[in-house]
């Protein structure tokens, strides 16, 4: 029988001719993240079993990217927990600041992702990596304990959903306004414990970075990994990243699907999802009456140099609405030079924007952004759960780089159609 | 395992921002974490649900974050279980790994309201409601139920390992 390509990659990693849906699997991980709120629980459950030595220490990666630069003492008491383990086992790989970005978006830039990888990350959004034809997925930090002592982790073979995008693009959608029509189709259970397989005339059009978003957003429909074929433009990705090139695997033919899901992109204008949902989805240009007070882009999802330069070719020559606070995030330090040196920078200060080091801070309500009581705030991010951003009676709009930044300049939900033409 | 207690309904698509607010996330300490359980889906549930009190919600339950911070402030609040129409997959595996009970079955859900009591039978495979009336629950793949039984992932990895 045919498999899936998530079936497929695990049934490598795991040394098995077949795998289907429901079975259990032990295996090796090829890379295990933690972050600076997850990694504390790990790193004490690992003292606490007794662990003496880890098996695959350079397999490990820990990322403080949430709450820093540290916003208080208990959040760097947090941050010097991981430090202090990665100077205790050197094979650790730990990314300093200046070093540091948001995890899902540095990890691929620094070419520490290939095609076929096995990766576990406890952060939910590790989905992210299937944008190279990895397996990923959000684990907890009891399960990195696990990767620390052994080395292994246990896995539930997911079935697979897979999703067909065709039809012709229209100007301003990206990425991320495909993420939200999937959502918005499926519900954000529609693929409860299953795997997303990605493919279609679209997706073979889309960048390796739209792909990412993407794939960064199958856990808000319930996904456990969301995947794509690693094709042309993943190899031109690596290239200058890595040396490794990896394995990249293909559905069968005769693979079997849990569902199918088609969607006709043709004609579909940029969205947003309303609170307190991401699958609350409706058309940036029916958001008119609503007036915003805050406008965040950046983040895992939408924080990559792409994004920032299309919020800059919105921007350009314009002015952020009064009273609207523009909060713009580069996810990692090379996104951040890269942006400074194409100008970019001089774009948004000229706008009355504000930039930010590269952090987690504002998507969970962390700290860099929080929102007051009623405001309301039209964010690049993933989730716009109750009290996600700030108060719990504060509203978050989820939306493109372009819907964000075209909200920016009028104030109010738009599409960008309707500040550039 | 079995447990008794009183019931607190919750709805659908209960996220774990709901569950323990990013706010609290600077710290991992149980306590602190069980005392503000829930507080963003019902504001000062954790400082006073009774000791051995039983989550009941709908569909989805625990969707979000990855914040193994959820199911141990539940846990620390002194939730004995948790059960609900079905449950994210993070949430749910985070469960099994620290070892709290969770169950899936509509049908205790639609049976039950706020302030019952029930009783929970995890071996016997059943649920007493308030009624009297017995629920028949399914039990997890025996994979699963190995971790459970030994009290979570590292228990479970300990007795193959004998140390590490």
């Amino acid at each position: 029988m045919g498999m899936t390509l998530t079936e497929k990659i695990l049934a490598a990693k795991a040394e098995r001719d077949q795998l289907k849906p429901g079975d259990f699997i032990e295996i090796e991980p090829d890379l295990a993240l933690a972050n600076d709120i997850t990694a504390p629980i790990a790193i004490k459950e690992y003292k606490k079993a007794g662990g003496m030595s880890i098996p695959y220490a350079e397999r490990a990666y820990l990322v403080p990217d949430h709450f820093t630069p540290n916003k208080d003492i208990l959040s760097a008491e947090q941050v010097k927990m991981l430090r202090d383990f990665s100077k205790e086992y050197p094979g650790i790989h730990f990314f300093e600041q200046g070093e540091v970005g948001i995890e899902h978006a540095l990890l691929p830039e620094i070419g520490a992702i290939t095609p076929g990888m096995v990766i576990i990350g406890a952060d939910s959004h590790t989905c992210t990596y299937g944008a190279l034809g990895a397996f990923s997925t959000g684990v907890g930090s009891t399960d990195i304990a696990g990767f620390y002592l052994t080395g292994k982790a246990w896995l539930r073979v997911p079935p697979t959903v897979k999703v067909v995008y065709k039809g012709t693009l229209e100007p301003w959608v990206s990425g991320k306004d495909l993420i939200l029509l999937l959502i918005g189709k499926i519900s954000v259970s529609g693929a409860q414990y299953k795997a997303i397989e990605f493919c279609g005339p679209v997706i073979d059009g889309l960048s390796v970075e739209a792909r990412l978003t993407m794939a960064n957003m199958a856990i808000e429909a319930g996904g456990k990994n969301g995947v794509f074929t690693a094709d042309a433009k993943v190899t031109e990705y690596l290239q200058g990243r890595t040396d490794k090139t990896g394995t990249v695997f293909t559905a069968d033919s005769d693979a079997e699907y849990e569902q199918i899901v088609e969607i006709d992109v043709s004609g579909v204008k940029p969205v947003v999802a309303y609170p307190h949902l991401p699958q609350n989805v409706h058309e940036a240009g029916t958001g008119n009456d609503i007036q915003i007070d805050q406008v965040v882009i950046g983040s895992c999802t939408n924080g990559r140099i792409e994004d920032l330069r299309i919020a800059a070719q919105i921007l350009k020559g314009k002015k952020i609405a009064k009273h609207v606070r523009c909060l713009i995030f580069p996810a990692t330090p090379a996104i951040y030079r890269q942006a400074l040196d194409e100008g970019l920078f001089t774009i948004f200060l000229d706008a009355g924007a504000v930039i930010s080091p590269p952090t987690c801070g504002p998507c969970l309500g962390g700290h860099m952004g929080i929102l007051a009581h009623g405001e309301k705030c039209v964010s690049t991010t993933n989730r716009n759960f109750v009290g996600r951003m700030g108060h719990q009676d504060s509203e978050v709009y989820l939306a493109s780089p372009a819907t964000a930044a075209a909200s920016a300049v009028t104030g109010t939900i738009s599409d960008p159609g309707q500040v550039v033409s | 395992m079995q447990f008794k207690g009183k019931v607190y309904v919750f709805g659908n698509d209960i996220n774990t921002d709901e569950i323990i607010p990013a706010r609290y996330l600077n710290t991992s300490d149980p306590e602190v974490l069980g005392r503000y359980c829930m507080e963003d889906a019902r504001a000062g549930f954790g400082a006073s649900v009774e000791k051995g009190g039983i989550i009941v919600a709908g569909n989805n339950f625990g969707c979000g974050s990855s914040r193994e911070h959820a199911p141990i402030s539940i846990k620390s609040a002194g939730i004995s279980c948790v059960i609900a129409e079905s449950f994210a997959r993070i949430f749910f595996r985070n469960c099994i790994n620290i070892g709290l009970p969770i169950i899936e079955s509509k049908e205790v859900v639609e049976a039950v309201k706020e302030g019952d009591t029930i009783s929970v039978d995890l071996h016997g495979g059943k649920v007493v409601l308030q009624s009297g009336e017995t629920v028949s629950i399914t039990p997890f793949p025996d994979f699963m139920q190995n971790i459970v039984t030994r009290g979570g992932w590292i228990p479970y990895l300990k007795a193959r390992y004998n140390s590490f």
